[in-house]
């Protein structure tokens, strides 16, 4: 490897080690969660393998728990994941050129911190490579992803032996508002958030979680037009 | 008890789908440009879904079976205040986590 690809790398696992602390817990709620719903530890650990997406793995198992049907279940997890092709998206133009093994891979692992984790760094280092990037990209996943097996495993074995006084279910929000709260950094994005907030409590009603699709849309859309009106106005600094 | 057969189906089949979901651009579109008006929505993804996962789950509690809870509401005013103050996520993890016990504890 390459001096500063090396660097990269240390850089990305150093910016996302501090989210073993916001994964483990998370994960091990999932594992627990799971073994209270009647999984076993082999099921738990291959739903978090398979999936590894946190917020759409509890949807889906509440729904199960709820005998919801499974293209119910299904749909709502994806409502939840429908994100992932954002982030997606979002990382195109910086890594849409690595090797289609690598873009592979990368899809994996592409998961809240790392995706936040490299959109911020790539901000901040104009001057990457695709080189750097890449190796950063992998350098976040390294703390964050294995942990996430590793804690599920925990949890499900620790079963139910967490009572549910320690309040374990507001993990899931805290750490979403963490998240998302150092990136209010313009009047844009400030303004997509509470447009989402507003809509997704208006919408709750709507049936198969379809009212976090309406309040997604119209935030990026609020977001993307109080942009446009910044830049008009030539009051635009970029975040 | 959950069927094992609908647990297996959802588990391999949502796997499936979150993969084509987070490979759909950057495996698919490659190195193309994309479209400005594209990347400008883009960039509000996350503070648009995040966001909108969230607030139900503050307002209206599943623990709770939806009752609106002083507590849960106080530790995330609070976890949002230092989060936008700090920009620190640990830090506003670890005071936010502590508002939710803290609220918990006083209300017995």
């Amino acid at each position: 490897m390459h001096d500063t690809t090396r660097s990269a790398y240390w850089q990305g696992a150093r910016d996302g080690a501090p989210f073993i602390f916001v994964v483990s817990p998370f994960a091990m709620l999932f594992g627990v969660v799971s073994a209270e719903a009647g999984l076993n530890v082999f099921e738990a650990l291959a739903f978090s393998v398979v999936v590894i997406a946190g917020a759409a793995q509890f949807t889906a198992l509440q729904l199960l728990q709820d005998n919801a049907p499974t293209f119910v279940a299904l749909a709502s997890a994806l409502a939840v994941n429908l994100r992932m092709a954002m982030y997606s998206a979002a990382l195109t133009p910086h890594l849409g050129a690595a090797p289609f093994w690598q873009r592979g891979l990368i899809a994996y692992f592409l998961v809240d911190q790392t995706y936040a984790c490299s959109v911020m760094a790539y901000e901040r280092n104009k001057g990457w490579g695709l080189a750097q990037k890449t190796a950063y990209f992998f350098g976040t996943m390294t703390p964050v992803c294995p942990m996430w097996y590793v804690m599920t495993l925990v949890g499900a074995w620790a079963g139910t032996a967490i009572p549910p006084d320690y309040a374990l279910d507001f993990a899931v929000p805290i750490t979403f508002i963490a998240l998302t709260a150092p990136m209010l950094r313009t009047a844009a994005h400030r303004a997509a958030a509470l447009v989402s907030v507003v809509m997704a409590l208006g919408f709750a009603w709507l049936p198969f979680n379809l009212g976090l699709m309406v309040a997604g849309l119209a935030g990026m859309i609020t977001g993307a037009q109080i942009e446009l009106r910044l830049r008009a106005r030539g009051t635009w600094v970029d975040p | 008890m959950i069927d094992k057969n609908q647990l297996w189906t959802v588990i391999v089949l949502l796997g499936i789908g979150s993969f084509a979901l987070r490979f759909a651009f950057l495996g698919l579109i490659g190195n193309r440009a994309m479209p400005e008006w594209l990347l400008r929505h883009l960039r509000y993804t996350a503070v648009a879904i995040l966001p909108a996962i969230v607030a139900p789950l503050v307002a209206w509690p599943a623990a709770l079976e939806g009752q609106t809870d002083p507590a849960r509401l106080a530790a995330a005013c609070v976890t949002l205040a230092v989060g936008y103050a700090t920009r620190n996520v640990i830090l506003s993890i670890v005071l936010g986590a502590g508002t939710l016990y803290l609220g918990l504890y006083l209300a017995g």
